[in-house]
């Protein structure tokens, strides 16, 4: 009960810190702005006559893996920065339910920049008869890629005090999540480690995972993964700052 | 209420604190004293549950710190030392967030807060965002939170530290006006107020007890009887003492 308590008190504090601050505006402004315009201009929505949102959510992975560590960059860098965490970890919260209240915040936000785009899903049901089960499933796929970006931005947060590093860590750890079946990735690590290594990491790929959710499937597998990447960005995130009980700051 | 049991923390090679112990009962206000460096916040922070020592342990009541953290921690209000408060909430905010954290609701957290606010004297400042305020109002906001629930065991790490001389006194006997239900430890590097406020001082260097006495007692072991010569005897060593004087 009392954890619960924690993480609701966390989960209103961190929701409320992103709408009282410019935070949140600018981020969703930011994302509402940038999402139509890789759709219209680089993916060219109109040119393809067919009334589907492919061109959106092929380029959703390369705007969130900016955008997302730069939501999560604050989670615990700032807390360590402005020396909250003091008054945080005195608190009776476990400091699981302190990472989760955290990451709930943060991806509300990323639901509600996600929501924005709807008048693009509105506007191809007004120009042709998409499939919408396949839209519906390709924004249930971009919410939980939304997650694992947050989840593991959240994790390289509890690793430093500066939210730049945290920042620049976070997008880095999302790239290589996303072009990890490329052959960018693979052929440079084909090199230097054995095979068998090299196909499981292209197996890590959260853009092949992602596209399978735009084509209107969804498989158990893609789910795992990505809930196994948010339970696991959680967890990290909570064990580092459990240990700094430890050593200190 | 509290025991500390041979507290032992290292920073690396930095010895924090070593072989701390001491109780306190409901009713005591022990003054924390020490240089800096000499391990008062570390033992405060350990106290809290905010730092884990190396070995020994602190017992809150019936609860074991490392062992039943939880337990212990809804026992303690906890000042830590800078009094951070997150700038994007008001006093009022803040205080609730703490309440809530610690299962407060409904009529009972607005109640709390209230009481709290008006203790710590924040006024119109409850709701101005922390961000904005004065470096006392920003010390008072996080008294404010530290007392709301009501803790039978308080911390407060340098409570006055950049308080105005009014707003010190109104500190001070807040301190004093809680004091007889409470078990409280202070740390100060103002020697005059211990007096005025504690019961009982801990004098700790380098990790350290050199002295646990009543502020006369300690005061008493210099020719001057002054609580100042005595914590300058206590903790600058005989070579020092001799630059000094020379």
């Amino acid at each position: 009960m009392s954890a619960l308590a924690g993480l609701d008190a966390v989960f209103r504090r961190e929701l409320g810190t992103y709408f009282t601050t410019p935070l949140a505006f600018v981020f969703l402004a930011a994302f509402a702005f940038a999402a139509p315009t890789f759709a219209f201009n680089v993916a060219r929505f109109f040119d393809t006559n067919r009334a589907e949102l492919t061109p959106l959510f092929t380029y959703l992975p390369w705007l969130m893996m900016i955008l997302m560590p730069a939501l999560a960059m604050r989670a615990w860098a700032e807390e360590r920065d402005r020396g909250t965490i003091e008054t945080l970890l005195s608190l009776p919260i476990p400091v699981w339910a302190a990472a989760l209240g955290k990451f709930l915040a943060a991806w509300c936000v990323a639901a509600l920049a996600l929501a924005s785009t709807f008048p693009m899903w509105i506007a191809v049901n007004y120009l042709g008869a998409p499939d919408n089960m396949a839209i519906l499933t390709g924004y249930v796929g971009a919410l939980l890629l939304a997650g694992a970006f947050l989840a593991v931005g959240q994790a390289l947060s509890a690793t430093t005090g500066n939210q730049v590093i945290a920042f620049v860590l976070g997008v880095l750890m999302c790239f290589l999540l996303t072009m990890a079946g490329s052959p960018f990735v693979t052929g440079a690590l084909s090199a230097a480690v054995p095979a068998s290594l090299v196909e499981a990491i292209a197996h890590m790929s959260a853009l092949e995972r992602f596209s399978a959710f735009q084509s209107g499937v969804i498989g158990l597998k893609d789910i795992v993964y990505f809930v196994g990447l948010i339970i696991a960005g959680i967890s990290w995130a909570g064990l580092l700052i459990g240990a700094s009980r430890a050593g200190g700051r | 209420m509290l025991a500390v049991e041979s507290l032992v923390k290292h920073f690396g090679p930095r010895i924090a604190a070593q072989n701390v112990s001491f109780t306190l009962t409901t009713g005591e206000v022990l003054g924390f004293l020490g240089p800096n460096g000499a391990g008062k916040s570390t033992t405060m922070r350990m106290i809290a549950g905010r730092l884990e020592p190396d070995s020994g342990r602190v017992l809150i009541g019936d609860h074991d710190v490392a062992a039943d953290r939880r337990a212990a921690q809804k026992m303690i209000g906890y000042l830590p030392e800078g009094a951070p408060a997150y700038p994007s909430m008001t006093p009022q905010s803040f205080v609730k967030f703490c309440l809530r954290a610690r299962g407060f609701s409904g009529a009972a957290l607005k109640s709390a807060t209230d009481s709290a606010l008006e203790r710590a004297r924040l006024g119109d400042a409850a709701q101005q965002r922390i961000a904005t305020l004065s470096k006392g109002y920003k010390r008072r906001a996080a008294l404010a939170a530290a007392i709301a629930h009501d803790p039978p065991l308080l911390i407060l790490d340098e409570p006055t530290d950049g308080l105005d001389p009014n707003q010190k006194d109104q500190v001070r006997g807040l301190i004093r006006d809680m004091a007889s239900d409470k078990a409280i430890i202070v740390s100060t590097h103002i020697l005059e107020e211990v007096p005025a406020v504690c019961t009982r001082t801990i004098v700790i260097h380098r990790g350290c007890i050199l002295a646990d006495e009543s502020p006369d007692e300690l005061a008493a072991r210099t020719r001057t009887g002054r609580l100042d010569d005595a914590f300058r005897h206590l903790t600058i060593s005989d070579d020092q003492q001799e630059g000094a004087a020379a």
